[in-house]
């Protein structure tokens, strides 16, 4: 990139399993006050907003409609992203790029309690092919799941691993959900939801929601200390339709890693990265995402975990925060890893920290089986 | 959190009837299904690939697809799960069953119902057949399931 574009506020909730006692727009006015707060910034500073959000996970469309009064966007340009909040940090960053916005605000809001998780999942599918045969993010997870476990023969103890480490790791997040000493026993023996994929292997569903800052280079160091660049960023996107796809090879996850370690300069993300944060849903997501990141070999990805590659002291760790196997805000969950990827590169993600960690990725997706892709490496 | 104040929860339901045009070729598609219990896919000129279920044109090249070509019954199975979490957007109860499949002259694959729900009895590579709806409408259930063959 030409020029850098700076994160310098950032907030975010508590993961919880209902925040009922506040409306939607109390959680987001008070994420956008501590993100504004963080970068020391008031409303007067923001040029534009974008948040991200998901009609019908809020009940009602044009969902940004109630946002507007709260991310202080009244007599300012906001606009919507309808997926991913990370997606919307893209559309940010842009806004920050094209020279139309010195400060822009990106927030992200769900609320996986309001209604039927994944009754809501069935209607992302296309109205004439698959959403008619009762298709969720579950039951699509579910194959490829097995389609990506039966090519490398990976078991499903392998996957309970992984819902062993994030569980674990994330007593260290007080934005938890889910943390508590796991094993591999219990998510064995948890109840299986959609062959191979069990109860434990899925993500909560949470509501919450997060807010960053970005700001253009100059206004970045006027404003801050330090701020928190973002080095590279890459976008992809598949096929819809299930049998278009080799589910088993995700190709648009690995060429947005690619363009963002192009553009980040890094030509070895397991010597060159000192965290990544990616958004998997289900257990074996965690294990073919970072195949597919380069992190490790085609098939590799349970070796690497095993070796100890992605623990918390590990050479790269992977979602040291618990990842979204500890809290699954839906579509915040991108924003949630690049809050979390701050945070470590500014030192002060406590328990969780990652020892001088200077360089993260935070990865997020949309659609099922990581159809969209979001890549973006940040750094000091 | 330390705010632990109940507040009101109003209820509510999204409820609205849509219709949504399925364009020339899903509804020859479909004609096909109903009327003959045909499956049909479209090759694309320049690719030579057979697209199932048929489609406007073909998303690697960009380029309309032309011939019409049937496909199936029989294909392999690609991938499979076996669901056994009850959802209201289910067409049946579960324990219910999906496939990835690729019809024979097939170069896509079709996601559909397995009736087999048996995860034992389940392997990918396994042949499989579509079994037609007695009553067809013009709609991807006129298959209603595929059965091993």
């Amino acid at each position: 990139m030409n020029l850098r574009v700076g994160i310098i506020g950032v907030s975010q909730t508590k993961y919880e399993t209902n925040k009922s006692y506040q409306a939607i727009t109390d959680t987001v006015f008070e994420v956008v006050q501590e993100a504004m707060a963080d970068a020391g910034v008031s409303r007067e500073d923001v040029d534009s907003i974008v948040t991200s959000s998901v009609d019908l996970w809020d009940g009602r469309t044009a969902s940004n409609q109630m946002l507007t009064d709260v991310v202080g966007a009244i007599m300012k340009s906001e606009s919507r992203v309808a997926g991913d909040g990370l997606g919307a940090t893209f559309q940010g960053m842009m806004t920050i790029l094209c020279g139309a916005s010195d400060l822009t605000l990106v927030v992200s809001q769900c609320r996986g309690s309001m209604g039927d998780p994944y009754g809501i999942s069935n209607w992302v599918f296309d109205p004439i092919f698959q959403q008619p045969l009762g298709l969720d993010y579950l039951s699509a997870a579910a194959l490829q799941a097995n389609h990506y476990m039966k090519r490398f023969e990976i078991t499903q103890e392998d996957c309970a691993r992984v819902v062993v480490k994030n569980l674990n790791d994330a007593q260290n997040n007080p934005q938890a959900q889910v943390a508590k000493e796991t094993t591999t026993d219990d998510v064995m023996h948890s109840p299986m939801w959609a062959y191979p994929i069990k109860e434990m292997d899925a993500a909560p569903v949470s509501d919450g929601a997060c807010a960053i800052v970005l700001a253009s280079q100059k206004k970045a160091k006027a404003l801050s200390k330090n701020p928190v660049w973002i080095l590279g960023a890459g976008c992809c996107v598949e096929a819809h339709y299930l049998g278009d796809r080799d589910l088993t090879e995700g190709e648009a996850l690995a060429k947005a890693s690619k363009k963002a370690y192009e553009m980040a300069g890094i030509h070895d993300p397991v010597k060159e990265l000192d965290l990544a944060e990616v958004s998997a849903e289900f257990s074996y997501q965690e294990l073919l995402w970072t195949e597919l990141m380069g992190f490790c070999g085609r098939g590799n990805g349970i070796k690497f975990l095993e070796q100890g590659m992605t623990s918390a002291e590990g050479a790269l760790p992977v979602n040291p925060s618990g990842g979204m196997i500890a809290g699954n805000p839906v579509t915040v969950a991108g924003l949630t890893r690049l809050v979390e990827a701050v945070l470590q590169v500014r030192g002060k993600a406590e328990a969780r920290q990652v020892q001088n960690a200077k360089m993260a990725l935070a990865h997020g997706t949309t659609g099922c089986c990581g159809q969209g892709q979001y890549v973006m490496i940040v750094g000091n | 959190m330390s705010d632990r104040f109940k507040g009101m929860v109003l209820e509510g339901k999204l409820d609205l009837p849509f219709s949504y045009s399925a364009g020339r070729t899903a509804s020859r598609f479909f004609i096909e299904l109903r009327d003959h219990q045909r499956i049909m896919g479209k090759r694309c000129p320049r690719c030579n690939r057979v697209i199932v279920p048929a489609q406007l044109f073909c998303k690697e090249c960009f380029t309309k697809t032309d011939d019409w070509v049937e496909v199936g019954p029989e294909g392999t199975l690609i991938t499979f799960t076996v669901v056994y979490r009850k959802e209201s957007h289910h067409p049946k109860d579960a324990p219910l069953a999906y496939g990835i499949i690729r019809l024979d002259g097939a170069d896509t694959s079709l996601v559909h119902l397995l009736a087999e729900t048996d995860v034992a009895q389940l392997q990918p590579g396994r042949r499989v057949r579509a079994v037609f709806s007695k009553k067809r409408i013009g709609h991807i259930l006129d298959i209603n399931h595929f059965e091993m063959a």
